[in-house]
């Protein structure tokens, strides 16, 4: 075997370092948004740059890595970035949940509840949830040092006043710990309830941002609301077609050209677990079901 | 809440002591000393330049003065120095007790946000939480400053340049503060809309009995709105008494020019 010519995980020590202190400066002070020197990776930006920093910055030889897009193992950006940690930091992949120590994602939170000990690293677009409607860093940074966050109530308010309803569908905002009212990156909604007292540490990069920010295991995240609009979690109201759960987010698959089309489980772990056990769906149930139809 | 008889109008409210800016060498502003009580509408005129905007964002702690003090009584009715209080205690303030009403309606209402969110904004800041309360309060403000319902859920940028000093109006008023900033509030509007905002502005002065200091270089604004005017020329308070009194019958000969060059009717 050759020897590699990257350092661990791709990154120099120092790099990693840097980095490190500021995961720490984050768990220490939930939900605040620490700067960072983001790196240039080897990958463009919109591939999770943030969240492949963070990685590269906690692993270690034994941990067993897990990278899901969209709730999926197999889209190309989760099996590229996969492959780039087995190559370079010759870390164990899995695409089981529960067998993981360390997971990557962008836009979704696994169904399998996470335990202690994991580490769940969200990539991160945009990590500043006032800029929707604050577009000034010196404003939204003096809003998050003096906890002034009733803008993020004009941004409900407006949805109220046009759609009859809080419609922001992905990253809903929430308040960490009591204190800072963070972006949980473009999650649906539906997972926002499963950040609240996560035994798992939850890590977010945002690369071209430059910014790391965390919500500790056990730690209270809340979704903003009014009293009288309270926060909703969203989901299909449909079965899964494959494994038919009925407690997990759902895809929409467009199944032919006929404008046929069928709700999946969004997380392909979770769906290919539940079939494992036997579990199924309208779109794969046995013979005999089948010719009751 | 908030009894506003509760603090005696014998008080001052707000108080210059010996106010001073300069830019360098320019001294902008100076020696500008002042009360004024509740209830009190003080009109700050002078010609282009001579120190009104920079007078006024000192007071409004906007702008740090190079000497001298603004103090203010709070609502507990204790006098506190503007410098010592801290950033958020400001921002509080600035956000509850006080409006201030740009010329430039950008620079006082969210552009992009609906009337009813640019109005219900100062409530959702100081916790209100209840979607249906918001609106409603906001509704009421904008029927009070003429702006109809059916335009609540429009951005400002859709709204003529009357409406948009009115939606500042109701934007700042709603959490019923006791003092009102005001830079050339009518400046820009033609003289039928002038005409129309000042009318308003007078009326909920009165009712609401708001303390204002609103600075134009329009004699007439301050002929209608004030009870006393005070006259800038080159950064110092030149004249200062009753509005009447000072349009009436001005001592200065500065005055005498700016009354009869403005108002030759
Ligand atoms: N930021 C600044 N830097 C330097 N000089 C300034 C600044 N702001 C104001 N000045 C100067 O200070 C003086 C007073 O300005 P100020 O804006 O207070 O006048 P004003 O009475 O409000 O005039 P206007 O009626 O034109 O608004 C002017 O000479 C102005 O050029
Ligand atoms: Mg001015």
């Amino acid at each position: 075997m050759n020897a590699p010519s990257y350092n661990f995980a791709y990154l120099d020590e120092q790099t990693k370092r840097m980095i490190r202190r500021a995961i720490l400066k984050a768990i220490a002070i939930p939900g605040y948004q620490v700067p960072f020197a983001s790196r240039e990776m080897p990958m463009p930006y919109g591939w999770g740059t943030g969240g492949v920093q963070v990685t590269a910055a906690i692993l270690g030889p034994s941990d067993v890595l897990k990278v899901i897009d969209q709730g999926s193992d197999d889209t190309t950006n989760a099996i590229s970035i996969r492959k780039f940690f087995a190559k370079t930091a010759g870390v164990a992949t899995t695409t089981r949940t529960d067998e993981a120590s360390v997971i990557q994602t962008r836009h979704r939170i696994p169904e399998a509840p996470l335990h202690e000990g994991q580490v769940l690293v969200y990539q991160v677009p945009i990590p500043e949830p006032l800029r929707f409607l604050e577009p000034r860093e010196t404003e939204t940074r003096r809003m998050h040092a003096l906890a002034e966050y009733g803008l993020m109530h004009v941004k409900l308010y407006e949805d109220i006043a046009k759609f009859g309803h809080i419609a922001t569908a992905y990253a809903y905002p929430v308040k960490v710990a009591g204190r800072y009212v963070m972006d949980p990156s473009p999650t649906p909604k539906f997972d926002n309830p499963k950040m609240d007292n996560c035994p798992a540490l939850q890590l977010f990069g945002a690369g071209r941002e430059k910014r790391i920010y965390a919500v500790p295991p056990y730690t209270e995240v809340v979704s903003l609301d009014f009293e009288d609009h309270p926060f909703t979690r969203y989901r299909q109201n449909a079965p899964c077609a494959l494994c038919g759960a009925e407690d997990s987010y759902l895809d929409e698959i467009v199944t032919d050209d006929k404008g046929g089309r069928m709700f999946v489980c969004s997380d392909t772990d979770y769906c290919e677990t539940r079939r494992a056990e036997g579990h199924f769906g309208s779109a794969n149930a046995p013979e005999t079901e089948r010719a009751d139809v | 809440m908030f009894d506003p008889t509760s603090i005696a109008t014998d008080q001052p409210l707000l108080v210059a002591d010996n106010l001073a800016k300069s830019y360098g060498r320019l001294p902008a502003c100076r020696g500008v000393s002042f009360k004024l009580y509740p209830g009190e509408v003080l009109a700050i005129v002078g010609e282009s330049g001579s120190g009104k905007s920079t007078l006024l964002q000192m007071l409004s702690t906007q702008l740090q003065p190079s000497a001298g003090r603004v103090s203010y009584r709070m609502r507990d009715g204790v006098l506190r120095d503007l410098a010592a209080l801290g950033e958020a205690e400001r921002r509080f303030l600035f956000r509850t007790d006080w409006g201030f009403v740009h010329q430039d309606p950008a620079m006082g209402l969210r552009m992009a946000v609906s009337a009813g969110a640019n109005v219900g904004e100062r409530l959702m800041a100081v916790g209100w939480n209840n979607y249906g309360k918001i609106r409603d309060t906001a509704s009421t403000w904008l029927q009070r400053v003429e702006i109809g319902l059916d335009r609540i859920d429009d951005a400002p940028r859709t709204y003529s340049g009357g409406m948009r000093q009115r939606l500042q109006i109701a934007r700042n008023l709603v959490t019923s503060p006791r003092l009102v900033f005001m830079d050339e509030p009518t400046g820009g509007l033609d003289v039928s809309v002038q005409a129309r905002l000042l009318d308003l502005l007078r009326g909920l002065v009165t009712e609401l009995g708001l303390a204002v200091v609103i600075v134009t270089h329009d004699l007439a604004v301050a002929r209608l709105l004030s009870h006393r005017v005070m006259v800038m020329q080159g950064g110092r308070v030149i004249e200062t008494g009753l509005t009447d009194q000072v349009l009436d019958d001005p001592r200065e000969p500065y005055t005498q020019l700016l009354v009869s060059s403005i108002l030759p009717a």
